[in-house]
């Protein structure tokens, strides 16, 4: 539980597993926590710009998930990502559509 | 007596009606080596516990004489798993270090895998072990043709026990069907039951030395031909689910990797009834192994090295009609390294400004 919110820990998501012995997670030191939340942001905002919506980190605990109008929700981690991402955008987000596909082609070529 | 390891891992015992679920159950159940386990079964009845019963802890559980504990599972899952767990740290019950869950042939073991992970207490106890599913020989091929259900459970199982073998007229039968659980599940390892095995230790023994130790088996998976297609012959589930394996040289990304995956399950997760894979993440020396069932994914695992020679990413997918072209293709755009990290990032929406944000 966090201190400061009251807010109850939700799910360990498999992204942000818990350094145990054997367990491969980027959720060890604090920089190696904050860089890796960076780069999701960044790999996260390639797709959503498909779906014209953004993430930004919030306070390094949460995200914000936001469309260009202005609608915005708080999500936790990627495990809450899409639900929330479909609901905002009112369309599926699925990376099997070869639209979306042939987007990111074009991204990661230019 | 064993320690209690600090999560417990619950295996999972599934397999059609009359598969022979609790024959199986019930040698194992005499096993020694099962003496460190709680069973939750659904009645005492079904499994002849009488002569085993030495002594009744309370209306759903008894002490068997081997030292497993053993209780029926009345409603809710979840409330007989914390009810055990609690029953363990008050010194109530033997101190077991693994529970084996013995599903109803009809359902589909995905819910109990989910119910492990999002339980608030749980979650800080156990973990997801293997699943084990029961084939019937005689009649597995003809439940594989008719139900989607005898499917899943191949499907997504770590294990599989063709039972009745003995009962199977010649051998062609059986052939035929080992084959058609190794194109429906290349990935699980398959025994065939008999009086005196597989024993307790070969089904729910260290799944996780294991599960690493096969990913570094010589061709790095079990499955060293995977099956391609299953070819469209019948009815229309039968024909969609298939496995195939996605190779890649070029390192992965790990964030975008985990972006994708996580995207992928959202929208498909019911489909995709297994995901298992041994990954050369950039930045990395040694390979991580990934390994999921339907919308769940187990905690990565850091392996010790990797197999010799042997430095790419392979991952396994076992779908339900999902197009694997599309998949791959998707998976090479999202995930591989060099392109999530380093391309300059397209304009996405304008990041929010709030005011906790410095």
């Amino acid at each position: 539980m966090c201190s400061l919110c009251g807010v109850i820990g939700g799910d360990q998501h498999w992204t942000d597993a818990a350094a145990r012995p054997g367990v491969y997670t980027r959720n060890v030191e604090r920089l190696d926590r904050r860089r890796e939340r960076a780069r999701r942001v960044t790999a996260v905002n390639r797709v959503l710009a498909a779906f014209g919506m953004g993430l930004s980190d919030w306070q390094g605990s949460s995200f914000v998930l936001a469309t260009r109008t202005g609608k915005s929700e708080m999500i936790e981690d990627l495990g809450h990502l899409w639900p929330a991402a479909e609901r905002l955008a009112g369309r599926p987000c699925d990376p099997l559509d070869p639209v979306l596909i042939a987007r990111m082609e074009s991204v990661s070529d230019g | 007596m064993a320690d209690i390891p600090a999560f417990t891992p619950v295996h999972l015992l599934t397999g059609f009606l009359g598969s022979g679920k609790t024959t199986l159950l019930k040698r194992l159940l005499a096993d020694p080596a099962l003496a460190d386990t709680a069973v939750m079964i659904n009645e005492f009845g079904a499994v002849g516990l009488d002569h085993h019963l030495v002594e009744r802890i309370d209306d759903t559980m008894v002490l068997l004489q081997s030292g497993c504990v053993c209780c029926t599972v009345r409603g809710e899952l979840a409330e007989a798993l914390r009810d055990l767990h609690s029953k363990r740290e008050r010194g109530l019950v033997p101190p077991f270090t693994r529970v084996v869950i013995e599903s109803t042939g009809l359902a589909d073991p995905f819910p109990v895998l989910s119910t492990l992970k999002s339980d608030p207490v749980l979650r800080h106890h156990f973990r997801a072990g293997s699943v084990v599913t029961t084939v019937d020989a005689v009649n597995g091929l003809a439940q594989l043709d008719t139900y989607v259900e005898s499917n899943r459970q191949a499907a997504i199982a770590d294990r599989i026990v063709v039972t009745k073998a003995d009962l199977c007229p010649g051998n062609a039968a059986l052939v035929r069907l080992l084959s058609r659980l190794a194109e429906l599940n290349p990935d699980a390892v398959r025994h065939i039951a008999a009086a005196d095995g597989p024993g307790a230790d070969a089904l729910f023994g260290d799944d996780t030395a294991q599960r690493a130790a096969r990913l570094q088996s010589a061709s790095g998976f079990y499955c060293d031909a995977p099956a391609g297609l299953v070819t469209a012959d019948g009815t229309p589930h039968q024909a969609a689910i298939s496995s195939f394996v996605i190779t890649v040289d070029t390192p992965v990304d790990w964030t975008g990797f985990g972006v994708w995956l996580t995207m992928l399950l959202n929208r498909h997760g019911e489909r995709v009834l297994r995901v298992k894979g041994m990954l050369d993440i950039a930045g990395e020396d040694r390979p991580v192994a990934v390994h999921g069932v339907q919308h769940l994914v187990h905690p990565p695992v850091h392996m010790d090295a990797w197999p010799a020679g042997e430095r790419s990413s392979r991952i396994v997918f076992i779908v339900d009609g999902l197009d694997p072209n599309l998949l791959k293709r998707s998976f090479n755009a999202f995930a591989l390294a060099g392109k999530a990290a380093d391309s300059p990032q397209p304009e996405a929406a304008a990041p929010v400004r709030n005011a906790q944000s410095p």
